[in-house]
């Protein structure tokens, strides 16, 4: 199972992670909630590698990963299955990454550029790159921010249907997303 | 084909302006009309010699803008890889884009065989504006994507043109634009300067010396042809690319 333990962090001597230890249950949905400035997303930042802890050990997370990040990341010049195939390869055809996205709402956008889809587009786009990734841990750093609330239910289903057998570790501070799809819930502390 | 339209009606406003200046100005050797250039121009492309001189400088002046595409692509790379190579070339570059296309020509006299000018000052007319271009387009990569990259473990092939030149082909495509206009102007200058024979730039000196106008407007009208015509068929390739790196 993956597991943070006594994970530190500070920023300009401010610290915003103290002794965090947790270990999330393989194959479910854990939510981390707190607020704003607690240190979520740079637990999650952590976590994926992007970042150094001060100190603190990662046990379990040397796996394939993948991830929503609070901004979309998406390559703004490609197509929105190119910007699929960029992380899958060629493991899906056309027709299995335009059923994916119809099942996001997404119909008739797969070979549009990314530039030309709106914000809830992009945010759709993003989740389903990182569903179809080939990851067994996925980090998702609020990632129906921007959905309206019928838009938010398809995708969180689709999440769910799809994170099976996943670890998934999601940012959020909408008690509303937590209860559709967290198993479990941690509460970050402010320091 | 609403906007071919207005440019040829733009196009054609000119042609008229024109036409009018020279039956006001009525001097065949001051301003020759548009009707009499196009003739001359009709008499000048079914001669052999036309064509050689069309080949003897579209081939040099598109060798030197390729060798300054690659020199100044490869440029812009290193100096957004190694800040030393930067601080090194940058006072170059913003020399080489403001001398003069004249100080070229006859200091590369001094180096060169006149028959080889219009590759060397092409060149390096290129290189700085291409470099400049890149260097723009490389300074403003998304570093996030970068890190998106890493997450995924993107392949490095699928990355470097997935991530990255993607973002830097418009960049690459207005550089392009911009350094093939400039290719055929200070090419054909330097052959002015350098008359090399069989050049486009010798006909061009050769109807300034007879004060054959027609002449040098007819030339002048096939410099901005050709260069019309290597502009739209390089924007082309590249635009073709640039679609198939976006469909990956």
């Amino acid at each position: 199972m993956p597991k943070a333990e006594n994970i530190c962090k500070s920023f300009h001597d401010k610290a915003v992670l103290k002794n965090f230890t947790y270990e999330f249950p393989e194959g479910r949905i854990t939510a981390l909630v707190g607020q704003s400035g607690c240190g979520k997303t740079t637990l999650l930042s952590i976590m994926m590698g992007l970042i150094k802890a001060d100190s603190g050990t990662l046990i379990g997370f040397d796996k394939p990963i993948s991830a929503v990040f609070q901004e979309d990341r998406l390559c703004e010049n490609l197509t929105v299955s190119a910007n699929i195939r960029l992380v899958t390869g060629k493991r899906f055809t056309k027709t299995e990454i335009e059923k994916e996205l119809c099942a996001v709402g997404l119909d008739g956008c797969a070979e549009k550029p990314v530039r030309e889809l709106s914000g809830g587009m992009k945010r759709r786009t993003a989740i389903v790159r990182a569903m179809l990734a080939d990851s067994e841990i996925l980090f998702f750093d609020e990632p129906f921010k921007g959905l309206d609330s019928d838009t938010k239910r398809v995708v969180i289903e689709y999440v769910r249907q799809k994170s099976e057998g996943r670890t998934v570790i999601f940012v959020t501070h909408d008690m509303e997303e937590c209860e559709m799809l967290a198993e479990e819930t941690v509460q970050l502390a402010e320091n | 084909m609403k906007k071919a339209l207005i440019t040829a009606a733009g196009i054609l406003f000119w042609l008229i302006v024109w036409q009018i200046a020279a039956v006001a100005v009525n001097s065949r050797i001051l301003l020759v009309s548009p009707i009499d250039v196009i003739v001359r121009l009709a008499e000048l492309v079914v001669t052999a010699d036309f064509w050689g001189s069309v080949l003897f400088s579209a081939a040099r002046i598109m060798l030197g803008f390729f060798l300054g595409l690659v020199a100044g692509t490869a440029l812009a790379v290193l100096s957004g890889k190694f800040r030393v190579i930067r601080v090194i070339f940058s006072p170059l570059i913003s020399a080489m884009k403001s001398i003069p296309v004249a100080s070229f020509t006859i200091l590369a006299l001094f180096w060169i065989s006149s028959e080889n000018l219009s590759v060397l000052v092409t060149f390096l007319i290129c290189t700085p504006i291409v470099c400049s271009n890149m260097q723009a387009g490389i300074d403003s990569l998304d570093p996030k994507l970068e890190e998106m990259s890493k997450v995924f473990k993107i392949p490095a092939w699928r990355r470097f043109s997935g991530v990255y030149l993607s973002q830097l082909m418009p960049h690459f495509r207005s550089a392009s634009a911009l350094a093939i206009g400039l290719s055929w102007k200070s090419g054909a200058a330097a052959e002015v300067i350098g008359i090399p024979n069989g050049s486009i730039g010798e006909k061009l000196f050769m109807s300034k010396i007879y004060l054959e106008t027609a002449d040098l407007f007819a030339w002048t009208a096939a410099v901005i042809l050709l260069s019309l015509l290597c502009e739209k068929l390089f924007l082309l390739l590249v635009g073709l690319l640039q679609k198939k790196i976006e469909r990956m």
